[in-house]
């Protein structure tokens, strides 16, 4: 009896009682997007790796950079798989870094990183995807996680779209209500209102898609080789299980004799 | 090397006797291999191979990390990323080496519970219990320092509120948490000094590892019913054993295997699941988190630890007493390290004459309760230090001392334990059939 017991709460328990209250607070409404990487199955929209990489550009680069992300990995499959020659030409138009041996600026190469950007105090985007998690439940033990991710992505879709308009002013700070922000005021202005940015192949850009665009991209800098991984999981998993199937007929063979099978 | 008689290894050829007569080592791994193993081994008995296979995998996936990571405050956090970007793989590598911990906290729980059940503890395995106690503490600190090193906000905050722990020590506190941390707070001291015993600590762990089998090879394993092997003659054993190889090697590999499997679709599919999304904010000492919450496998004794506050009469008592030598910081210090303390001396608390819990009716339900209050207190250890949880965690805590304060000692007076199995061989065929044959090989 203790034994089944015992053998699947340790296993099953401790894998589901993760200690996930980052943004704490039960008064966030995290919308559950559904993106395309989503599941074991899911793979990144290149299209919409693109489009959010457009609107990180034109839109959320004037306050955030993006310090870890090398400009290089734009071309890298499974990511927006842009061409050496696009990549080259995008560093070189959008950033310019500064490079110690010149002792001054030049335009960015493939194989600077995006730069830093702190001069509005925001915080760095690399990971942000990763860094936040939009669902906690139910009783904080993260057990929907298991079905719905850690929510990063859908975080920062939800805040994007769940600003009210309301503002008040706190110590000489411009305060922005939100729904999907701890505390339910942000000092980040609303910056995106839809159609903020036209994408070359007419794609909507009504609000929520932008904001799911975004979040997309910010998922590819949080975890570029997300796919990479899922595949040598797959690997790791089938290889895994055909080893445990050819040792469980290897086992129950050579315990045969012992059990005195009762198998005519 | 074991009380059970069974058969040495006998070097044949010239070349074997040539060495054996110098270096036994063959010998010795021979004898390992073929320990006579009690027959009747369930699938509870297989978390040993998952741990010394949690251990391998850790120190070797670790050594890899160390070549491409940075012990340095303002490097650190970026080091991780460059590992998770630019190393070959590393980001794979690095999701083992973090769920590796997890899963090598899962067994070492499984294993645990299951020498409480079984009776493992009991005599005459005492110190291959008190040596398997000593490796569960070294694994915490382990776990604990390599936390630390991605330099992240969990990591940050997580040393501080922990290493602040042995400030809470009267008197000599403050000047050994200073000792600790190389300074008065958590800065790159810390963390280089964290790194150099990071890579230490798993070659003590592995040290304490062969001293933990030997024990145990000395009295032999423990069994689902408790009984002993008879030992009178060879003949006897073999009716309550078979060799380790290759009979318990081929099942502890098939549980591998399967464990392994789900532990590859955690690393490929959910690699973060387990982990705080805070660390992925580099360490910011400015900025504390609204919720410092330890990694999973700490929180049921971070929930003791919280436990006790200053109105619980029992700390109110321990103050007035030691005339406020000890508060209710101290005492939650003392009730987290007694929690594993008392769980270290099982063997002189149970007074039952009968080992395996199967053969216990009493024991069973208390037990069960026990599990129940550990999964308990590991959620109200990431709640918040708030009601009702600060109630449940202070009720749960309670249980986990009563149990072996208490009723470990009790049951065995008050207890009418089951008739058991005269020998293991009786328990097996009971399951198998009699045997009419020997055993194949």
């Amino acid at each position: 009896m203790f034994k089944n017991i015992t053998l699947g709460t340790v296993a099953a328990l401790a894998l589901t009682t993760s200690t996930v209250l980052a943004a704490g607070g039960g008064d966030q409404q995290i919308e559950d997007f559904a993106f395309s990487f989503e599941g074991p199955f899911g793979t990144f929209d290149q299209n919409q790796l693109q489009r959010g990489l457009k609107i990180y550009t034109e839109v959320c680069a004037s306050c955030h950079g993006l310090k870890y992300v090398p400009l290089r990995t734009l071309a890298d499959e499974g990511g927006p798989h842009y061409s050496d020659a696009q990549v080259r030409a995008y560093a070189a138009e959008n950033f310019e870094v500064f490079d110690a041996e010149l002792d001054d600026y030049r335009p960015a190469k493939p194989t600077d990183h995006f730069p830093e950007n702190n001069d509005a105090g925001a915080p760095d985007l690399s990971l942000m995807a990763k860094a936040r998690a939009g669902f906690h439940g139910p009783y904080g033990t993260g057990i929907s996680q298991f079905v719905n991710g850690m929510g990063g992505p859908e975080y920062i879709a939800s805040l994007l779209t769940g600003y009210t308009g309301e503002e008040k002013e706190e110590a000489g700070v411009t305060l922005y209500e939100n729904t999907a922000f701890p505390g339910g005021w942000i000092s980040m202005a609303p910056p995106l209102y839809g159609e903020d940015v036209e994408f070359d192949d007419g794609h909507s850009n009504e609000l929520h898609h932008e904001a799911q665009d975004i979040a997309a991209f910010l998922m590819w800098t949080a975890e570029p080789k997300m796919m990479d991984r899922k595949y040598t999981g797959f690997v790791g998993v089938f290889l895994l299980g055909l080893l445990g199937f050819l040792l469980y007929l290897t086992n129950k063979k050579l315990w045969a004799p012992v059990k005195h099978r009762k198998t005519v | 090397m074991a009380g059970i008689p069974h058969d040495h290894y006998e070097p044949k050829s010239s070349g074997e006797k040539w060495l054996h007569s110098r270096l036994p080592i063959v010998g010795l791994l021979y004898d390992t291999l073929m320990i006579p193993t009690p027959k009747n081994l369930n699938w509870m008995w297989i978390w040993g191979i998952i741990l010394t296979f949690c251990l391998a995998l850790q120190i070797i996936t670790g050594i890899v990390l160390v070549m491409h990571y940075t012990p340095h405050v303002d490097l650190a956090f970026a080091s991780i990323e460059h590992i998770m970007r630019n190393v070959n793989g590393g980001h794979f590598i690095r999701y083992l080496h973090m769920n590796g911990a997890s899963l090598f906290f899962i067994a070492v729980y499984a294993h645990i519970f299951r020498g409480l059940y079984y009776g493992s503890y009991k005599a005459p395995r005492e110190i291959t219990w008190v040596i398997g106690m000593l490796i569960y503490l070294l694994m915490m600190g382990t776990a604990f320092m390599g936390y630390v090193l991605p330099w992240g906000q969990m990591s940050f905050w997580g040393a501080t509120v922990i290493t602040g722990l042995f400030g809470a020590i009267p008197f000599i506190g403050e000047p050994i948490q200073t000792w600790l941390l190389g300074g008065p707070a958590v800065d790159n001291a810390t963390l280089n000094r964290f790194f150099s015993l990071h890579y230490l600590l798993p070659f003590l762990i592995a040290g304490l590892v062969i001293v933990h089998i030997w024990a145990f090879h000395t009295t032999g394993n423990n069994n689902p019913t408790g009984v002993e092997v008879r030992r009178t003659s060879k003949a006897e054993a073999e009716k309550d054993t078979l060799p380790f190889w290759p009979y318990f090697v081929i099942k502890d590999l098939f549980a591998l295997a399967v464990i392994l499997c789900v532990f590859f679709a955690i690393v490929g599919f959910m690699p973060n699941y387990l982990g705080h999304p805070d660390n992925y904010i580099e360490a910011n000492p400015l900025a504390t988190p609204a919720h410092i919450v330890p990694e999973w496998y700490f929180l049921p004794f971070y929930a003791i630890l919280r436990a006790f506050t200053a109105d619980v009469w029992a700390v109110q008592l321990a103050s007035f007493v030691t005339g406020g030598i000890v508060d209710a910081k101290f005492f939650g210090v003392l009730a987290m390290f007694g929690a594993i303390a008392v769980m270290a001396l099982a063997p002189w608390l149970d007074t039952s004459s009968v080992r395996s819990g199967r053969y216990r009716p009493m024991f069973k339900w208390w037990f069960l309760l026990l599990v129940i209050d550990f999964f308990a207190l590991m959620w109200l250890g990431a709640m918040p230090a708030e009601e009702p949880y600060a109630s449940f965690s202070l009720i749960a805590s309670t249980y986990w001392f009563l149990y072996f304060l208490v009723i470990l000692p009790l049951l065995g007076v008050i207890e009418k334990p089951l008739k058991q199995p005269e020998t293991i061989e009786e328990d097996f065929d009971a399951h198998y059939g009699k045997s009419d044959t020997t055993p194949a090989e």
